[in-house]
């Protein structure tokens, strides 16, 4: 996980003149489980296109492994994808599927059934030779598709948002799959999704874009902890997100309360995002709390309840595993490093995301 | 009970109406007797002495290698231009495929007249340069996929557009060229457009006349030039025998272009 493998450089597209990617640089370490995490249409599928060579950047260049591959065709580049929709040959077995790339390649027969037998077990699917795309379920027929793709000994994986069409069992099954492939072959991984949770649990390294531009790349934990601005407060997970000003370095006042915190260098009185994680808000009898309201919503999430709390004329969103009737008179309490302070978005494109959400 | 008779009564009907010319023609051409006034018995006499008529078997081999090269050469053009239009944006496609369907909906009068001055055109400017234009075999040819490719790209079309492109670029993204992908992964999904449009222009060119008597040469004949000029010497028997044959392989052509890209469909479904 340390020099740079892929490069993208100043990377620009639009299409009929709607400007779809402006501007996007990246780099993908080798080895890394990289996510391009962000809403639909938010230009990540056009992304890893222009990796994998079907599209043409209008300005920028890729770089692989020191090397500019702008302008290689797909079936040059030593990146496969695994695409959407499952995209299998329908009428060839599953055996020729997984076959194709190796046949091309002009490999011999040994190596190819070697291969075949090797990928179907990576994949879970011994035995699947003969079968026909069609009699697969949705599952089994992504596992081909990756199949099909690992075979060709690619450097990097691509996969668009694989596991989208499956249901929530089958998914984090896959995902798990996934993980364990990926650690099995030691190759680098792109990942495209919307799903936040699916972005969380794999990545080592989370993109994530709105509207063609990338508003944080991070580890997990510093998306999740600490998000930069409020369109990834609000997308990675549910979030309080609140106007505050902040009085001086470590407090801020939301509401007209004075919060305690652990940022520092934002400036005296200046206005601020603050975003507190539901579960991050404890409740406690009313003189206790930092700031006082009462209970109007109450749902039962399974592990957890979900309430909203109308405090100070805002609802904020809580987590917590004790039960507080609706009508309830609680005290609002944060613990100051489970604030996080954010500026203000400064820029029109930032500005634009904002209001958007 | 009435209802469901005269339904049955009407449709019965409907199908004498379109069909008692042709069940005549066919019924002819078995009657032993020379004249249409009297039935003279069963008989495939006239089915014999048509294959030992030189002239016609000459015109019947010309028309079925007529069929098969336009078809071929029209299936091949067609589908390629298929391909192109189904990747052009797409305004630009809706302009090009109403081009193509105009010279379908064009007059075949106008469409073999016209192919005609063309040819004629092009002799003259030949001429310049000492070359010719012979109107026969080649003439008839080029005429028969000028107006057989808009039925290849209608059939191919629908097809292509059901294409999944997303397997094409799979094809591309494990390493096979644009071209291996196409015949790897494009045509055989595409295959049953691509053989109803060549039985489809495989028939119509069987049974082509209007546009095939401008642009055929002197001395040159298919089936059913032939037939237009016995017959305006004086009907002959043969000529039952002949239309009767010429019918039946149309039809047999027709029920299989219908036919077989549906089963196939259901098959997959
Ligand atoms: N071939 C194309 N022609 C025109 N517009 C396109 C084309 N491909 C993508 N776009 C547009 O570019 C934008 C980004 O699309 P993209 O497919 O990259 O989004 P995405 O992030 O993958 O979304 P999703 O999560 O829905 O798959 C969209 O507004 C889309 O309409
Ligand atoms: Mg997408």
């Amino acid at each position: 996980m340390s020099n740079k493998l892929i490069d993208l450089v100043g990377i620009t597209k639009s299409f009929d003149g709607e400007l779809v990617l402006d501007d996007l640089n990246l780099y993908i370490r080798e080895n890394e489980f990289l996510t391009l995490l962000g809403p639909s249409g938010c230009g990540k599928t056009t992304t890893l296109r222009i990796l994998g060579g079907f599209e043409n950047p209008d300005k920028g260049s890729v770089i692989f492994n020191g090397e500019n591959i702008t302008q290689l065709p797909p079936n040059k580049r030593q990146l496969n994808t695994v695409f959407q929709k499952y995209a299998l040959f329908t009428h060839m077995t599953i055996a020729e599927n997984i076959a194709f790339g190796l046949k091309i390649k002009k490999k011999s027969k040994a190596y190819i059934d070697d291969k075949i037998k090797y990928a179907l077990k990576l994949v879970n699917l011994q035995g699947y030779e003969n079968r026909m795309p069609d009699s697969l379920s949705g599952g089994q027929q992504q596992r081909i598709a990756i199949a099909r793709a690992i075979v060709n000994e690619p450097k990097v994986l691509l996969l668009d948002e694989p596991l989208g069409a499956l249901d929530l069992k089958l998914r984090q099954d896959m995902q798990y799959e996934l993980i364990r492939l990926k650690n099995e072959l030691g190759i680098t991984f792109i990942y495209v999704t919307h799903d936040q949770e699916e972005a969380l649990t794999m990545s080592d390294t989370i993109v994530v874009m709105n509207q063609g531009y990338i508003q944080q790349i991070g580890t997990p934990e510093d998306i999740y902890n600490e998000p930069q601005n409020a369109f990834v407060a609000d997308f990675i997970g549910d979030s309080n997100i609140i106007n505050g000003t902040m009085l001086e370095d470590r407090l801020v006042e939301i509401l007209g309360a004075k919060f305690p915190c652990v940022d520092e260098g934002f400036g005296r009185n200046k206005p601020v995002d603050v975003v507190i994680r539901p579960e991050d808000i404890d409740l406690l009898k009313p003189e206790e709390g930092t700031i006082q309201g009462v209970v109007t919503h109450l749902i039962f999430k399974g592990v957890h309840y979900e309430m909203e709390v109308m405090a100070n004329g805002y609802e904020w969103l809580v987590h917590s595993t004790d039960l507080f009737p609706v009508g309830t008179q609680v005290g609002l309490h944060v613990d100051p490093f489970d604030i996080q302070i954010m500026n203000k978005p400064e820029s029109e494109d930032e500005e634009a995301v904002s209001i958007d959400e | 009970m009435i209802r469901n008779f005269f339904r049955k009564f009407y449709l019965f009907f409907i199908f004498v109406l379109l069909y008692a010319p042709i069940l005549t023609l066919i019924v002819y051409s078995f009657n032993a007797s020379k004249t249409r006034a009297k039935w003279g018995g069963f008989s495939l006499k006239w089915y014999s002495s048509l294959f030992e008529n030189k002239a016609i078997l000459q015109a019947l081999s010309n028309t079925l290698l007529i069929a098969l090269l336009s078809a071929l050469i029209a299936t091949v053009i067609g589908t390629m231009a298929s391909v192109a239009l189904n990747s052009m944006k797409s305004k630009t496609r809706t302009f090009w495929m109403s081009m193509t369907n105009i010279p379908m909906l064009n007059a075949e009068i106008v469409t073999g007249i016209s192919l005609m001055m063309l040819f004629i055109a092009v002799g003259n400017f030949l001429s310049l340069f000492g070359g010719s234009i012979t109107f026969g075999f080649m003439t008839i040819l080029i005429g028969h996929i000028t107006f057989n490719l808009p039925y290849v790209i209608l059939s191919v079309m629908p097809k292509l557009k059901q294409v999944n492109m997303s397997t094409y670029e799979a094809a591309l993204d494990i390493g096979a060229s644009p071209i291996y992908a196409f015949f790897k992964v494009i045509l055989p999904d595409i295959m049953p457009g691509v053989l109803s449009g060549f039985l489809l222009a495989f028939t119509l060119s069987l049974d082509d006349f209007i546009i095939t008597h401008f642009v055929k040469g002197p001395g040159v004949d298919t089936l059913s030039t032939k037939i237009y000029s016995e017959v305006r010497k004086g009907i002959k028997p043969e000529m039952y025998a002949l239309s009767t044959l010429v019918f039946i392989t149309v039809l047999l052509l027709l029920l299989i272009v219908n036919y077989k890209p549906k089963q196939k469909n259901n098959a997959k479904v």
